[in-house]
């Protein structure tokens, strides 16, 4: 109770990986870790669906349904009666991170993501 | 896969590169673009430039010029890096590699930072490809690796990037100031690819949060001081600090995972006291001493418990998946509670003009 997050989209086939440990490399929360003959899930819940491992595998052992988790962007694609699956935070309209969002959108997502 | 083949994947590719960059330059001259020079040092211009940054002031517009920058005194053996042309991720890169002689390809991400931007797809395998060919890195450099931020991962693909360029892609530590450590072995240590919420990571968030709200706060405490006091005005500024500023601070020592509970408890700890004074103010019948404090009681954990469910968008550790969950669980219950609270507020409004109380 009261932990939302003990579920994510993310999946991982263990036949399929080349062990190339790209996965290791891009995931921020260590949610894979390399073995011997594949790399093994060992933090699914730590998952962010950032999608990064996803799209980096070469072998498309991995899949998430990836987006940053942005409240006001879901909330906001709710009210519009929008799919708040395929609305962004840093989508193309009004994003947080965006181009033509208004000043409240532009910044919701000025993140604790900007190292580098 | 052949020489011209290679090609062919870019031309067919650059269409819709081009259609999403600001200029078509690389289609139409032949020219490659100038190398400009950059330094490691931090100056007052751009410390100033980071604290307007920090306060969202003028957003979208704290940017350098994409392409390809020379640090210190690079060669053709020297690292390449790629940035974002965001002026925080940019100094962040600089300024780490003090003394270390580097190339750095700046894509162009509109001024957004690397993550955000890797995430939205600016900072992308288009781009990427797109710097390297249109700065002709691959005539500047004689080795074919450049050095990607790791949080620029969510955008690259970096097969198609090798295929198109035979650069490869080598993810770089998630901080720019582990690069030094980082290219001593080319290889990063677990802790080095962990993303960290740290108190100062999430301090420097804390004034664009407020700052969005500012505006209708002014409003609503300057309406709130004419119907029902300074205290109520104080109220109203309390709950909006605490959701923006205090909630960020005390994130990972509130009890529960979900941002909304912990916005729930704080937030009924910040009204406590103003329920306490408004249920107790002399002179107040009974029943509206305790409609206020009603009111205090809900209005303020709502307001607060939804300033803390948009900090999801802002923290580094939220699924998607999760948020969801969150919104369908709780917004009811959040606007539930700021219905009642407000109808209470109403009716004691209504209640002091006719004079009743
Ligand atoms: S989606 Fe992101 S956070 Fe989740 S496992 Fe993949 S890289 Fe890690
Ligand atoms: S990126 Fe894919 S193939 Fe490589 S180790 Fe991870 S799951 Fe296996």
């Amino acid at each position: 109770m009261f932990n939302s997050y003990t579920e994510t989209s993310l999946s991982f086939d263990s036949a399929l990986c080349i062990n190339c440990k790209r996965c290791t490399q891009v995931c921020p929360h260590a949610v894979f870790t390399a073995g011997p003959t594949c790399v093994s899930l060992d933090r699914p819940s730590a998952c962010m669906e950032c999608g990064a491992c996803a799209l980096n595998c070469p072998v498309q052992a991995i899949t998430v349904q990836s987006g940053v988790g942005c409240a006001w962007a879901m909330i906001g694609a709710a009210l519009r009666g929008k799919d708040m699956d395929t609305e962004s935070c840093c989508g193309e309209n009004g994003s947080c991170c965006g181009n033509s969002g208004s000043k409240q959108k532009a910044s919701v997502c000025d993140c604790g993501k900007k190292e580098r | 896969m052949t020489e011209e083949n290679n090609t062919s994947i870019f031309e067919t590719k650059k269409k819709t590169i081009t259609g999403t960059q600001t200029c078509g330059c690389a289609d139409n001259c032949c020219e490659t673009p100038a190398i400009q020079t950059t330094t490691s040092k931090i100056i007052f211009a751009d410390r100033l430039d980071h604290l307007l940054a920090r306060l969202g002031w003028n957003r979208l517009n704290h940017s350098v010029e994409p392409g390809l920058y020379r640090l210190g005194d690079p060669d053709a053996e020297s690292p390449v890096f790629a940035s974002a042309n965001y002026t925080l991720s940019f100094d962040a890169l600089r300024s780490s590699l003090a003394g270390i002689d580097a190339w750095i390809l700046v894509l162009d991400t509109k001024g957004i930072n690397v993550w955000c931007a890797a995430g939205k797809g600016t900072f992308g395998t288009d781009e990427l490809v797109h710097r390297i060919e249109s700065t002709g890195l691959a005539g500047i450099v004689s080795h074919r690796k450049i050095i990607v931020p790791q949080l620029g991962a969510p955008g690259v693909f970096w097969p198609e990037v090798v295929q198109r360029t035979k650069f490869i892609v080598e993810y770089g530590p998630v901080r720019a100031n582990d690069l030094p450590e980082y290219l001593k072995t080319h290889t990063a240590t677990p802790d080095m690819r962990c993303v960290k919420f740290s108190l100062r990571d999430r301090l420097v968030l804390t004034p664009v949060e407020f700052m969005h709200f500012a505006l209708p706060t002014v409003a609503i405490s300057a309406a709130l001081w004419f119907l029902a006091g300074p205290f109520a005005a104080l109220a109203a500024v309390s709950a909006v600090l605490s959701g923006t500023v205090l909630f960020p601070l005390l994130l990972p020592v509130i009890p529960t995972r979900d941002f909304s509970t912990k916005g729930m408890i704080l937030g009924v700890i910040v009204s406590l006291p103003f329920a306490y004074v408004f249920g107790t103010t002399p002179g107040l019948p009974m029943w509206a001493g305790a409609l206020s404090a009603v009111a205090a009681l809900l209005l303020i954990p709502a307001v607060i418990a939804y300033l803390a469910l948009n900090f999801t968008g802002c923290s580094t550790f939220t699924s998607r998946m999760g948020v969801k969950k969150e919104i369908f669980s709780y917004v009811k219950v959040m606007a539930g509670m700021a219905a009642v609270g407000v109808i209470s507020g109403i009716i004691l409004g209504v209640s002091k003009i006719m004079g009743v109380i």
